[in-house]
């Protein structure tokens, strides 16, 4: 596990530490309200596009 | 002609981000940091996601869902659609020449990906440590002999078996893309994206959990690699204040071009993935999930794993090297280090290199292929047979003329950093201007799950093309015409060892690289000529087909 720095690193200050925390908790903030919104918000909305039930694509089959 | 679309919004999401995560978001990014600033950066980075990343991919998300309410799904198609006058559609051939330029040698590094993550699953990849040489001096000679940078052609004299790997690459996206949208790129997306974040995920928790190292004669520990890029400050000069950095263009230039292409924007992917939505599909809330999704293996996992771990082993020599020489040097050497383990890390960081890039090579694909459909009348069989020759002629000039890659950093430039600047630029002006913003947000939030925040129109209209304009001015003076702007300003960017310029005109190999650009656009204008009388006969592109319903 991460431990104290040594004297030849400067290990994290208080800066980085601060810098790494709020970049990560912002891009996590963003994702998990953007993937909450889409994917339990409207649970149908996930899954449902506004289209023909059946339509050819054209897409080779498996 | 039937319509491709997607099966699931969650699959056009996940399509759409892995387009945009990919070798960038873990090798390019932490370097850049590293080097403008530290965790200082994140201040441009960010500003620039809100005034440049985010507005220009919903610009494109909106426009591209429009222009497939003409009937239409490539770039030139929907570009002439919604300028309202063919002359737009020419802007188009950038959208075709982009992913397909940047295709030819990506699915070449992607060959790179697989060849070392096989490499490390067979314990193929041995350094001897009983050599005089330092570990990272033999991992760098093996990245040059696997990727034939010592000689043009040597690739093809068995020394390497890359070539073995790339036609496993190649027809692997050609195999996915011929499946189509919903079976092929979107089927292999919902699946790769996660086993993806699994593994840098795996890697990120070994990283983390490594104890001090010694290097040449110093101890350092995982906290220290982690300082090494997000303390504020940098590679600032002894004795400069944490903010010198930033307040220096160069940082603000490399934040802006860091989100530019990180997310994807401009490359003509997104305007042609969206045209396969429909009116009421939400393009708001689905583009922010989709960069969101790209920030979150940037920062969360780019920013925590790869220059962490190259300085805990290596020291700073190891973490400052570029793209290539971090990800495929200094990696390599770190994965030794780490003992009989290093083997299944290494080969679970490689796997999960080759799922990012596979991820953003499908992508480039479709586009062409929609074109080439609708401009041609051809059905998808031969279209894929056609772009297959296509892209296969510019992945094997950058094969053979692989030594210190010069083909490949041709084309990457020319076709893969220039033109998007000027694509992008495009489409937030036809976006902004000739659009309109009002109108553009109008159509923005039909079937929206969330609004765009006014402030947006202002910064959609003035901010980003100010933003484009200044990364393309920069682009134009320094590296193609080669001017040293630090003479006017000591702030402002160097003139590099040599332009663009002098590169055509000095080496064969660019000559012959831009050549095949050249090849492109001339192939690609003239069809987008025979595209649009072919779609004028059959109505499309000139108006909306679904005016008046509510689908």
């Amino acid at each position: 596990m991460m431990i104290a720095s040594t004297a030849a690193g400067t290990g994290l200050t208080t800066a980085g530490w601060t810098f790494m925390l709020c970049s990560i908790a912002a891009v996590l903030s963003l994702a998990c309200f953007c993937y909450a919104r889409v994917l339990f918000f409207d649970p149908k909305a996930a899954n449902h596009m506004h289209a023909p039930l059946e339509i050819d694509t054209r897409d080779k089959g498996t | 002609m039937a319509k491709e679309q997607w099966g699931s919004r969650i699959g056009v999401i996940l399509a759409v981000a892995g387009s945009a995560v990919g070798l960038g978001n873990f090798l390019r990014f932490p370097g850049q940091a590293a080097a403008n600033g530290g965790g200082a950066f994140m201040i441009p980075y960010f500003v620039c996601l809100l005034l440049v990343g985010i507005p220009i991919c919903w610009a494109e998300w909106t426009m591209g869902r429009q222009g497939g309410r003409y009937g239409v799904n490539s770039c030139p198609a929907v570009l002439g659609a919604l300028g309202g006058s063919r002359a737009w559609s020419y802007f188009g051939v950038l959208g075709l020449l982009i992913p397909v330029g940047i295709y030819a040698y990506y699915n070449v590094i992607e060959a790179w990906c697989l060849g070392y993550a096989w490499k490390y699953l067979t314990g193929e990849i041995v350094v001897s440590a009983n050599l005089n040489s330092s570990i990272g001096d033999q991992t760098s000679k093996m990245f040059a002999t696997f990727t034939g940078q010592d000689e043009n052609g040597s690739l093809f004299g068995g020394q390497s078996s890359l070539v073995l790997f790339w036609v496993v690459v190649f027809s692997l996206n050609f195999v996915l893309a011929f499946r189509g949208l919903s079976k092929g790129i979107e089927w292999f997306c919902v699946r790769a994206m996660p086993i993806m974040t699994i593994c840098a995920i795996v890697v990120l928790i070994r990283v983390l959990t490594l104890g001090p190292q010694e290097v040449d004669g110093q101890t350092y520990s995982v906290q220290d690699g982690l300082g090494y890029l997000w303390n504020p400050g940098g590679a600032a000069a002894e004795g400069e204040a944490w903010y010198a950095a930033i307040l220096r263009p160069q940082a603000w230039l490399a934040a802006a071009g860091q989100i530019f292409f990180s997310l994807s924007v401009g490359f003509g992917v997104i305007i042609n993935y969206a045209s396969y939505l429909k009116r009421k599909d939400d393009v708001v809330l689905s583009g922010l999930t989709a960069t969101s999704t790209n920030e979150f293996f940037e920062v969360c996992l780019g920013g925590l794993i790869t220059v962490p771990a190259a300085f805990l082993f290596l020291g700073a020599a190891g973490a400052t090297k570029g793209t290539f020489g971090m990800g495929f040097e200094s990696l390599p050497a770190v994965f030794l280090h780490m003992g009989p383990a290093g083997r299944w890390i290494g080969a679970t960081w490689f796997f999960m290199l080759f799922l990012a890039a596979i991820t953003s090579s499908l992508s480039m694909l479709q586009p062409a292929i929609a074109f080439l459909e609708e401009s041609l009348g051809i059905g998808r069989r031969a279209s894929v047979t056609l772009l297959g020759g296509i892209a296969g002629i510019g992945s094997l000039i950058v094969l053979y003329f692989s030594e210190n890659m010069a083909a490949l950093d041709t084309i990457d430039y020319w076709a893969g950093t220039f033109a998007i600047v000027i694509l992008a630029t495009v489409q937030v002006v036809l976006f902004g201007w000739v659009i309109g913003v009002e109108k553009g947000f109008k159509m923005a939030h039909e079937g929206a799950e969330m609004r765009i925040p006014s402030i947006f129109k202002f910064i959609i209209k003035y901010v980003s093309p100010l933003f484009l304009v200044v990364i393309l001015t920069s682009a134009v003076l320094t590296d193609i015409l080669g001017i040293d702007l630090s003479k006017i300003h000591p702030n402002l960017p160097p003139a590099p060892a040599q332009s663009r310029i002098q590169q055509l005109v000095t080496s064969p190999v660019a000559q012959i690289s831009i050549g095949f650009v050249l090849t492109l656009i001339v192939m690609f204008t003239v069809l987008v000529t025979l595209g649009n009388q072919r779609l004028r006969k059959l109505g499309l592109g000139q108006r909306l087909l679904d005016e008046g319903s509510e689908a």
